[in-house]
């Protein structure tokens, strides 16, 4: 059963690659031949993922290679079907929105190209969860990295689209390097790249060696992931892409590195480390979410406050993980457990509803042709079902009840609270604070989508672009609607989400926490126990509606049935405009100030008068800059200090032939040298 | 299940009925302390009901965000007034959500409200927005430091929990001091997520200072009521919350007639005294200017924080 899904999803995918350069160049018949497999895919991976999950034993196949060292070896557990299940689940939504949006680039690019890297890229990150050699993982994620690179300068006629392109390639080789040295040390302990001798090698690692191979992994891994401070690839990147590929970078391709941090700490390390790797992973989580979300905040091109909350979101992620690898250090098996699955919810959750929120940024692009949130305005009224499920996504990413964001938000704050149990007093304040950087976080996001919100949707349109926006078509509302079912399930029935997250974590702390987790016959959630915490979401949606019902019959009651009269906005006494609409910059403008020692903003206010009188101005000119702390005093010193090394070693590349003769002349004389 | 269906009406009623009198009686206490005498403390039920009858007029400029609003909010607010224990210290919705839960019930409110101020276009209500994501996300931190003291200290995050241990004398600790830290934390928090002086000022309709005012300020008719109702509804709330946590004395720990009438007499009263002590407050103190409210908040987030140091601390 589980063999044959996971061909049909392979044979879908590469028939999605080779398929759609064979047929006769008719963007409309290549968009549907692409599509149509990779969602046929996406529904194949969706099956497989829930049996991989529900299976007893981990599905495992292999097939031999030509080349020493390197097995096609495939193993579905636990862990890897919970990714493919995320993959799929976005990957189809995506390819059923791809068939309305990818009209846009008929003429514009490649149908043909654009479908084979949509597959190819969807296939690439499947291979990567389920791979089960060191080897074969390297060439699936260097395969990954280079297909959504191709997937990002999809618009290259344009400099900044290149420029991302570069940016992205560079820091993803970087990662990519620290990637392979954490393997060779793995390498070299086992004889093997099979991922069963990272597991249990011949002779174990020493613990020097470990502790390199967690800084390797961290690096390699978290620039994928977008860890502050090595995020600063992801804002450009991500919106560069088409935004159907930008749903899947930013909602599943980062994820591809949280499974191999889960993979390389509790499964290739076994879940034995030193409380201070949980506390890196803890304080880098808690950065990273707070950073994430303020330069967010700031951002007002929609698709890189999305990317930007990616980071926060993978910071959130890291806060639960980080906070299980504590647990785990000091044996305290369940509530890392526990600390495991609010990492994973999440990381699920996140997966949907950034992906419904770059597909509704998407149609917005698909709408208006423009990325600028200032640009938009009123679009509520003009497109209705695009304004519904890019507020079910904005509420979800807000974390408010009952949504799914909310579930996993809540669980990581429990097992943050739950650190009254450990030893150290150290660990028992650091924790608390964590906890209160996340709830800061939370209602940070919960203002930057009130704006992002706001600004798009409501009030007054702010452009032409914006007054002439229409409804997207059918199948761009399909894919968005498919996600935002999943959001919601996925907050109101925890009790169906819980089981199959424990099958998860479970053969990581050896302990199941399913029955300690759900209570009342699963209509609640109680981590610990009833009486130290719970939370049900079906009741208190069921409760929100009663209740909401109750204020309509109280309206009824009281006041009876009332015709509205609608009436022009109050404008002072002249019309309203647009103009006199808050803006988006105007929104943000007193957390800017407020957080000013982060922001570092720079103002300038050239103000030109009038000759006669000073009283008068002419022209103003506004400038407003946030500095890029990262950026200015991390990269460009490593830049700076490469480029002059290059030009350094120019001297030595005069490009004259003889030069390069004598060169390898020297060279052989000295090797022969060595050689004696 | 019956008594549990009954009890969750009865505490419905109870924090409806009550929330405009507690409105009422501040700006009673307010006026007797500027030497007027003040409309009656019933005044705003009242309004309500004038409120209710009038007829609404909607911006043409507004989508549905706007009317839904008044209900989303009201719900949100009366769902997390019905998490806290009021009058009896076992709520059969206790399972529900704890008191994370109530927080982000409250955010729910507030996120919508913040969308229907930005809905009408006007630049007033874009301005209320902005400034309520600033104060809330300023008390936010704050909060959850508080609440964690107090999840210490009570051994757990459930409110019933808490306050009905509390009541029966269980597990609590001998030395005071982290309990007290968090509540002068979460007395500013609700101070200023309940928009009162020294961080917003109700009774102001000055666009130089105006908060929740201005972002309700298209309102009009029965959405005005709603959002009046829930902003009292808010307010008794986190009075009950502070009530409860802090001293349940009187509340009723068992479903008894008698005990549930002293439960409901002491409630009153308590609730009724920190009305009067917000009132007084109101009357000392001026509003802050907006970028000074983050000093209040930093030492309610200080506090906090102390609280949870002592209780380690003293706890070796």
């Amino acid at each position: 059963m589980m063999s044959v899904l996971v061909t049909a999803l392979l044979t879908c995918y590469a028939a999605g690659v080779v398929l759609p350069a064979c047929l006769p160049r008719r963007p409309k018949l290549q968009n549907f031949v692409a599509h149509g497999l990779s969602a046929g895919a996406g529904l194949a991976g969706i099956v497989l993922g829930i049996v991989g999950l529900l299976a007893p034993a981990p599905l495992i196949l292999s097939l031999p290679s030509t080349l020493p060292l390197l097995t096609f070896a495939v193993r579905l557990d636990p862990l890897a079907s919970f990714f493919v299940l995320t993959i799929s689940l976005a990957g189809l939504s995506a390819s059923i929105y791809a068939l309305g949006y990818v009209t846009e680039f008929y003429g514009r690019a490649s149908i043909a190209v654009l479908g084979a890297l949509f597959n190819g890229f969807l296939l690439s990150m499947t291979l990567v969860v389920i791979a089960d050699n060191g080897f074969f993982f390297l060439i699936v994620w260097e395969l990954m990295s280079l297909l959504s690179y191709f997937l990002v300068v999809t618009e290259h006629e344009k400099a900044d689209v290149r420029y991302a392109g570069l940016f992205y390639l560079i820091m993803t080789h970087v990662g990519t390097a620290f990637i392979i040295l954490a393997f060779f040390i793995f390498f070299q302990a086992g004889g093997s790249f099979s991922f069963e001798t990272f597991r249990h090698p011949a002779q174990p690692l020493p613990d020097g060696m470990r502790t390199l191979v967690f800084l390797m992994a961290l690096i390699g891994f978290g620039t994928k992931a977008g860890i502050v401070p090595l995020h600063v690839w992801l804002p450009y990147a991500h919106p560069a892409a088409p935004s159907h590929i930008s749903a899947l970078m930013s909602g599943v391709m980062i994820k591809t590195a949280i499974y191999a941090l889960i993979r390389v700490y509790f499964d290739f390390l076994g879940g034995q480390f030193p409380w201070w790797w949980g506390f890196v992973v803890l304080v880098i989580g808690a950065v990273s979410a707070l950073l994430g979300v303020m330069y967010a905040l700031m951002e007002h091109d929609l698709k890189s406050l999305l990317a930007f909350h990616s980071v926060e979101n993978i910071g959130i992620i890291l806060l639960g993980i980080g906070v299980g690898m504590i647990f785990q250090t000091f044996g305290l098996k369940e509530l890392a457990a526990l600390g495991l699955l609010a990492g994973l919810y999440h990381t699920i959750n996140h997966a949907m509803f950034k992906a419904l929120l770059f597909l509704g940024a998407g149609s917005l692009l698909y709408a208006t042709h423009t990325r600028n949130m200032e640009e938009y305005g009123g679009l509520l009224r003009r497109m209705p079902w695009t304004g519904v499920f890019f507020l079910i996504g904005a509420v979800s990413i807000s974390a408010l009840p009952p949504t799914n964001g909310f579930v996993s938000e809540w669980l990581v704050f429990q097992s943050l609270f739950l650190s009254f149990q450990l030893p150290t007093v150290f660990l028992k304040l650091m924790l608390p604070i964590a906890a209160a950087m996340l709830a800061l976080t939370s209602v940070l996001a919960l203002a930057c989508f009130a704006k992002a919100f706001g600004m798009s949707f409501l009030a007054l349109p702010r452009s032409a672009h914006a007054r002439h926006a229409e409804e997207v078509p059918v199948p761009m509302r399909v894919g968005m609607a498919l996600l935002a079912v999943v959001c919601v399930v996925l907050g109101i029935a925890p009790m169906v989400v819980v089981p199959l997250l424990d099958r998860v974590a479970a053969p990581f702390t050896e302990v199941s926490i399913e029955g300690k987790v759900l209570a009342l016959d699963g209509w609640a959630l109680a981590p610990g126990n009833v009486e130290f915490s719970s939370l049900s979401t079906p009741v208190l949606a069921l409760l929100l509606v009663v209740l909401s019902m109750l204020g309509l019959g109280l309206v009824v009651a009281f006041g009876g049935l009332v015709k509205k009269r609608y009436y022009k906005t109050w404008g002072c006494g002249i019309n309203l405009t647009p103009r006199m609409e808050y803006t988006a910059t105007g929104f943000v403008q007193p957390i800017k100030r407020v957080f000013s020692t982060i922001y570092q903003p720079t103002l300038k206010l050239e103000t030109e008068f009038l000759e006669e009188s000073r009283y008068f101005a002419k022209r103003r000119r506004f400038e407003f800059h946030i500095e890029p702390i990262f950026q200015k005093y991390l990269y460009d010193p490593v830049v700076a200090f490469f480029t002059t090394m290059a030009d350094r070693l120019r001297v030595v590349q005069a490009g004259s032939l003889h030069l390069y003769l004598t060169y390898i002349f020297v060279t052989l004389i000295v090797l022969l040298l060595l050689a004696v | 299940m019956l008594q549990a269906i009954l009890l969750v009406v009865a505490q419905t009623i109870v924090l409806l009925a009550v929330s405009p009198f507690i409105v009422g009686l501040i700006r009673k206490v307010k006026a007797r302390l500027q030497v007027r005498r003040g409309a009656s403390v019933f005044q705003p039920y009242a309004d309500l009901a004038k409120l209710f009858r009038k007829q609404p007029v909607v911006s043409t400029t507004t989508s549905w965000i706007f009317t839904a609003t008044p209900y989303i909010l009201f719900a949100s607010t009366l769902a997390a007034g019905l998490l806290v224990p009021v009058f009896v210290s076992r709520t059969p919705l206790n399972f529900a959500g704890n008191i994370i839960a109530l927080v982000y019930l409250l955010a729910l409110g507030t996120f919508f409200l913040m969308l229907a101020g930005l809905d009408a276009g006007s630049a007033f209500g874009g301005m209320g927005s902005s400034r309520e994501a600033i104060v809330a996300s300023l008390t936010e931190p704050a909060m959850i430091l508080s609440i964690f003291a107090i999840a210490l200290t009570a051994g757990s995050t459930n409110l019933s929990t808490i306050v009905h241990k509390t009541a029966l004398l269980e597990g609590i600790v001998t030395d005071p001091s982290p309990h007290l830290m968090a509540l002068a934390a979460l007395f500013i928090v609700a101070i200023a997520e309940t928009g009162r002086v020294p961080v917003d000022n109700p009774a102001t309709h000055l666009e130089l200072t105006m908060i929740h005012e201005a972002m309700i300020l298209e309102y009009s008719g029965r959405y005005l009521a709603l959002v009046e109702w829930a902003a009292g509804l808010k307010l008794v709330v986190f009075l009950t919350l502070i009530a409860n946590v802090f001293a349940p004395w009187g509340i009723a720990t068992s479903v008894e007639p008698t005990a549930l009438i002293v439960g409901l007499a002491t409630y009153l009263l308590k609730v009724s005294g920190l009305a009067v002590l917000i009132g007084v407050l109101e009357s000392m103190f001026a509003k802050l200017r907006l970028f000074r409210v983050t000093d209040l908040l930093g030492v309610a987030f200080i506090l906090a924080l102390l609280g949870l140091v002592f209780f380690y601390v003293l706890r070796g």
